[in-house]
């Protein structure tokens, strides 16, 4: 019993950071239908600014975790806007697939570029302690572990979920969003600006990620190489799929459905851990090839 | 002239044929002070282009031809890869020292290797080809990275520690003779009212259906035909580099064949085989420059989308 809720609050640990990666997958598939496969080495830049930045915030602040998470997701937002500035946009009217290996070379292009010495370099790097892990005691027999960067991990994501739900569903931008992600030529005929709008899912979207890759530094503690990014990435992508992919809520739950098992298959076998994944994709896509929440598209002749 | 054109397969024979005259000579002839142009590790690599044509040109069928988007290309060879080297090294220990006795085997090997990962390619294709756009690519990634897992957690396959001590049967000559026939049966079927077919799906499905092709059936069947040459490939690889890891045949190989292939131009198989010609070599030129190892894929990409 003890084993299970240890397992359980593991995946939820690692849910949570998923989550804010999928979310990103997620709402910028939901507008301009790419597979941002850049995404993951957004959340790698994201980590890497937390090992250049905390030590500059720690020196002006004081307190060093929320000023590094902010300017990470600053930077990693305006990383995001500038990617779709310079190879998404010119190829927005092109066929979809140009620009989905546009996204698999900006993929590359990041990976490699920063593992340049003067960049981040190829290097292991220990990721500066933001935050000292300390057991919390827990009354009962059970045994949990449970520490605080695991409460940290769960709030922030949770917190930055909820902004986003608010942004998303109350706020105007976020009303046209939806309006665009549902039927693009209508909204524009209703005088949305299209280009603003996915501007801003290119700028929310990394943001979160950049998030993320804060938390996962903060979690795991090293930074092995820039191509740190891509099996995360391609996990919570996973997961976003899960959750049918384009719908926010869907890519919520697929990434904690993907941490959870996760969790479960590493400690059975910690090489299984990687694969459940992908076979609890499978199996799901072929029941429902939309994803759990996502809506059945008829083709349209 | 006129008759090359008219005789396409000859033609492909004759290219290779002279393409193989050629660097055998130059590697044999000592036009350079101390030996000749092309040393043992300009060989290997000119075997890995051959290779790489295969895994491109049969991925090219998939993606550039049939209009769909796979991305699990590398699952296929790692199936072939380890198929084979299971048979040649595993069970029956074959050694390069009786040729007449090994090649067989090899060639049975990699035949097996091209089978099991056609029976893959079936498995992963028929119920996935219904699915459209996107998610055929999801699911393509996924089966390819749960056959890495498949292969890290059975421990006959060497699991996470990869398979070594496997023969090295595969030679220029292999390559050339593999290389000829797999593209030449690739471009038949191309060429042949399945290949029409496959356009006309690639095109649009919808007319293909009410012009009485079977599309989901075009579709598993040359996915199934892919697969079986991704599979010999990987067999061919296996015998080459004589050792192999499962993460050799990641996601991120799976791109290195995306990219190839839409160097070249996926609708071509000309550009197909152009593409891992010329990204074959460059990294390796540039391993001087070992990090900036990837960055001018991205640069080439840009000036052919």
């Amino acid at each position: 019993m003890g084993q299970f809720l240890q397992q359980l609050i593991n995946g939820i640990q690692l849910g949570s950071i998923y989550a804010l990666i999928a979310l990103g997958y997620t709402m910028v598939y939901g507008i301009v239908r790419l597979i941002n496969f850049a995404h993951a080495d957004i959340f790698m830049v994201g980590a890497y600014m937390g090992y250049f930045l905390a030590p500059v915030m720690a020196k002006v602040f004081g307190g060093a975790f929320i000023p590094t998470i902010i300017a990470a997701m600053l930077i990693t937002g305006l990383l995001g806007f500038i990617m779709e500035k310079l190879a998404y946009r010119p190829l927005r009217y092109k066929s979809r697939l140009s620009a989905l290996i546009t996204a698999l070379g900006v993929s590359l292009f990041l990976e490699n570029f920063c593992a340049l010495p003067f960049v981040f370099g190829p290097t292991f790097r220990k990721f500066p302690d933001l935050i000292v892990a300390k057991n919390i005691p827990l009354p009962g027999s059970l045994g949990l572990i449970i520490d605080n960067v695991l409460l940290l991990d769960v709030g922030v994501s949770v917190v930055l979920m909820v902004l986003l739900f608010w942004f998303v569903n109350k706020t105007l931008i976020g009303k046209q969003m939806r309006a665009v992600s549902f039927d693009k030529p209508t909204a524009s005929l209703m005088g949305i600006n299209i280009d603003v709008v996915i501007s801003t899912a290119f700028i929310v979207g990394p943001a979160l990620a950049g998030a993320g890759g804060i938390l996962f530094g903060v979690t795991y503690g090293s930074l092995n190489s820039p191509s740190l990014g891509i099996w995360w990435g391609l996990k919570a992508f996973i997961a976003a799929v899960l959750g049918g992919i384009g719908n926010i809520p869907g890519a919520v739950l697929g990434a904690y459905i993907m941490g959870i098992s996760e969790a479960f298959a590493t400690s059975v076998n910690s090489n299984l851990g990687y694969g459940i994944a992908f076979a609890i994709l499978i199996g799901i896509l072929l029941v429902r090839p939309s994803g759990l929440l996502g809506k059945f598209m008829p083709e349209k002749v | 002239m006129t008759f090359l054109r008219t005789h396409r397969t000859l033609a492909t024979v004759i290219a290779f044929v002279l393409a193989y005259v050629v660097i055998k000579l130059l590697s044999v002839l000592p036009l350079v002070d101390g030996g000749p142009l092309l040393n043992g590790y300009y060989i290997q690599l000119i075997a890995l282009v051959g290779i790489n044509i295969v895994m491109t040109v049969s991925l090219g069928m998939v993606n550039g031809f049939t209009g769909q988007f796979s991305i699990g290309h590398a699952g296929f060879m790692a199936v072939g890869a380890y198929t084979s080297a299971m048979i040649t090294t595993v069970w029956l220990h074959t050694s390069t020292a009786n040729p007449w006795t090994a090649y067989p085997v090899f060639i049975a090997a990699i035949l097996t290797g091209g089978l099991l990962a056609a029976a893959a390619g079936y498995l992963v294709g028929a119920p996935s080809l219904r699915l459209k756009g996107d998610y055929l690519a999801i699911v393509t990634l996924s089966a390819n990275e749960l056959i890495r897992t498949v292969i890290r957690v059975t421990e006959v396959l060497g699991g996470p520690r990869g398979l070594g001590g496997i023969p090295k049967l595969t030679t220029l000559e292999v390559v050339f003779v593999f290389a000829i026939v797999s593209v030449v049966l690739m471009r038949n079927y191309l060429f042949s009212s399945y290949g029409r077919s496959m356009k006309a799906v690639r095109d649009s499905e919808i007319a293909a259906e009410s012009m009485a092709i079977n599309t989901t059936r075009q579709k598993v069947f040359v996915f199934v035909f892919s697969a079986f040459f991704a599979g010999v490939s990987g067999g061919v690889f296996a015998h080459l580099l004589q050792f192999i890891h499962p993460d050799n045949f990641s996601f991120v190989k799976s791109l290195e064949y995306l990219i190839y292939l839409y160097v070249g131009g996926s609708t071509s198989i000309s550009g197909a085989m152009v593409g891992p010609a010329i990204f074959t070599f460059l990294p390796e030129l540039m391993r001087g420059l070992q990090k900036w190892r990837l960055v001018p894929q991205r640069h080439r990409k840009e000036v052919s989308a």
